[in-house]
């Protein structure tokens, strides 16, 4: 795969901030109450990380390693604070919706984490394409969220009525819990997709990732103890080619 | 192939199974349920039926998806839709306790790993989720008076609704006439002519079954006792109608606090197993019920302060753990 192309897969599906790397979890609980929030809270997220991985790859041969933080933080809150200026003036209403979790992007893991963690290491535009795709990522998580949430919550997606008139909207998912439920949800269904389980698969092929080790009491005698076997024998065998690698 | 059990002496034989504890538990709740059946008639009975086959299929079904061991008979899905169904108002539509069994088995006990892992108690989490989501449907528990409900049969209506039917009963509860500075009839609300869920009304009832439970040696008086004891403590505390008998008396008897004492909150999946633990933990769900009933918003709190309780028990269960014989307590470092 192009490098390029990578990037931008890599934080849209392989490192996807919501679902994978648990990152920025304070806006993803708080703000999804509805789709059009998630949609509009991730979007200013790209926005920010997008504009800030640039300009810290920009500048990583000028920021001293020892202040490296605090640089990170100006350059985020500039960002921020232009982001902000221009929702107050272009959508007041998603500016009220998403309230304080606006500002707080600043502190924002992900975009404190990416620009620590790639774009002070790397060229400025694949530290740009590291930000889209890691910024759509987000969009795309707390999107899935917020749409779950509304359709569960209040019966309706992007605040349209889906559900029939004679569905009682189960409220809890708009409340705090909700957020919780709906997150661990959409992230065990991804990693069900992702990864097979050796405790209930009929058996992975070989050298696939498995989610379960198979050592566990609950695997003993069933399938899973030949995908253990398989499962290390495979472990060893990257092990292996790791070393000859190096 | 099941693994050995290997454990340190000394051994003890016990016919006590997680299957004979659970069915005394269901036994123990019979008196209770057939109460709530006979009071708020077949509407009453169809809710608890629903209630128990959602759980019991729920747990078949998700184990047999997951390939996990098929557990039927340790009837712990049973009691589980039991309790449920005892905590919801007899005028419910059938959906609710269909959400709220597979609520409590699906989410809060078998994706935590099912029976002995559920950090809180699955029936009252169920409850808690359903308040939240239906609040106006989960506390109506008004019931129309035949005289004036227009029914076309005296006694289908009477038979549907049960023995609430023939004089209905208002929507307050014992609970909310004392909140707002009433006092129910202490004799209606030992025998259960009150209104509320349909396993919480009669007092007589509940303590039956609890004196099977506690002659079955099922549960022990700690958790109960302490409790019921702190909860009339602080209500005479901060009630503010100083040593009212009838007030106190009304707070045990109101509500879901019996039913609680004895039922929920003595899970033993998620109550404290030290002795000194289980005091504590009776007066902790004590102190939390009288907060939230007296400064809480709503009348009732006794479902809120058990699931909130459960999540203090394994910092209990640590601070309490006593030391073996033999060895030192363990200083704080």
């Amino acid at each position: 795969m192009n490098k390029y192309v990578e990037r931008v897969y890599n934080g849209v599906i392989k490192e996807n901030p919501t679902f994978v790397l648990m990152l920025g979890m304070c806006p993803t609980l708080a703000v999804t109450t509805s789709a059009m929030n998630g949609i509009g809270m991730g979007l200013t997220t790209a926005a920010v990380l997008i504009m800030s991985n640039m300009l810290i790859s920009m500048l990583r041969r000028m920021i001293p390693d020892k202040v490296r933080m605090p640089a990170f933080i100006v350059v985020v809150a500039s960002f921020v604070t232009i982001v902000q200026f221009l929702l107050q003036a272009y959508l007041p209403e998603l500016n009220e919706s998403l309230g304080i979790y606006i500002p707080l992007i600043v502190v924002n893991c992900i975009i404190l984490g990416r620009a620590e963690a790639y774009a002070s290491k790397n060229p400025v535009v694949l530290s740009i394409l590291d930000g889209l795709g890691m910024g759509l990522g987000f969009t795309a998580g707390l999107t899935l969220i917020g749409a779950v949430r509304e359709l569960l919550g209040s019966g309706s997606i992007f605040g349209l009525q889906v559900m029939p008139d004679s569905y009682e909207p189960l409220t809890i998912f708009i409340l705090a819990p909700g957020a919780f439920f709906v997150l661990a949800m959409l992230t065990a269904i991804q990693n069900k997709l992702k990864l097979k389980s050796a405790t209930n698969g009929e058996g992975a092929q070989e050298g696939e990732r498995l989610a379960c080790g198979g050592g566990c009491a609950q695997c003993v005698g069933r399938v899973c103890e030949a995908n253990h076997d398989r499962l290390n024998a495979a472990t060893a065998d990257s092990n292996g080619k790791k070393e000859e690698q190096k | 192939m099941d693994l050995y059990h290997v454990s340190a002496s000394p051994h003890t034989r016990d016919k006590a199974t997680t299957g004979r504890i659970m069915a005394d538990v269901a036994i123990a709740l019979i008196p209770a349920s057939a109460f709530g059946v006979y009071y708020f008639g077949l509407n009453a009975l169809v809710i608890l039926c629903v209630s128990v086959l959602t759980c019991v299929l729920t747990e078949y079904l998700y184990e047999k998806w997951m390939k996990k061991e098929q557990t039927p008979y340790e009837c712990s899905a049973l009691v589980t839709g039991l309790l449920l169904g005892m905590n919801l108002p007899a005028g419910v539509p059938l959906w609710i306790p269909v959400i709220g069994g597979i609520f409590a088995i699906l989410v809060v006990k078998q994706l935590y790993g099912g029976l002995g892992h559920n950090f809180m108690n699955p029936a009252l989490a169920a409850r808690c989720f359903l308040l939240i989501c239906f609040a106006a449907r989960m506390t109506d528990f008004e019931v129309t008076a035949l005289a004036d409900s227009g029914a076309s049969s005296d006694t289908a209506y009477l038979l549907l609704n049960g023995a609430a039917g023939v004089d209905g009963i208002s929507g307050a509860t014992p609970l909310a006439v004392l909140k707002e500075g009433g006092t129910p009839d202490l004799a209606d609300m030992f025998f259960g002519w009150t209104g509320g869920t349909i396993g919480e009304t009669s007092a007589l009832m509940i303590l039956i079954g609890a004196a099977y439970l506690l002659i079955r040696r099922v549960i022990s008086i700690r958790i109960p006792l302490t409790y019921i004891l702190t909860v009339v403590v602080f209500a005479l505390c901060f009630g503010g109608r100083g040593a009212d008998v009838s007030y106190l008396l009304g707070q045990v008897l109101g509500g879901g606090l019996l039913l609680g004492a004895f039922f929920m909150a003595t899970d033993y999946v998620t109550s404290p197993i030290t002795p000194a633990g289980q005091i504590v933990f009776g007066v902790l769900l004590g102190v939390f019920t009288g907060i939230f009933r007296i400064f809480g918003g709503s009348a009732e709190g006794v479902s809120y302060a058990i699931i909130f309780c459960n999540l203090l028990v394994p910092l209990i269960e640590k601070a309490t753990m006593p030391a073996a014989f033999g060895c030192k307590r363990r200083r704080k470092r």
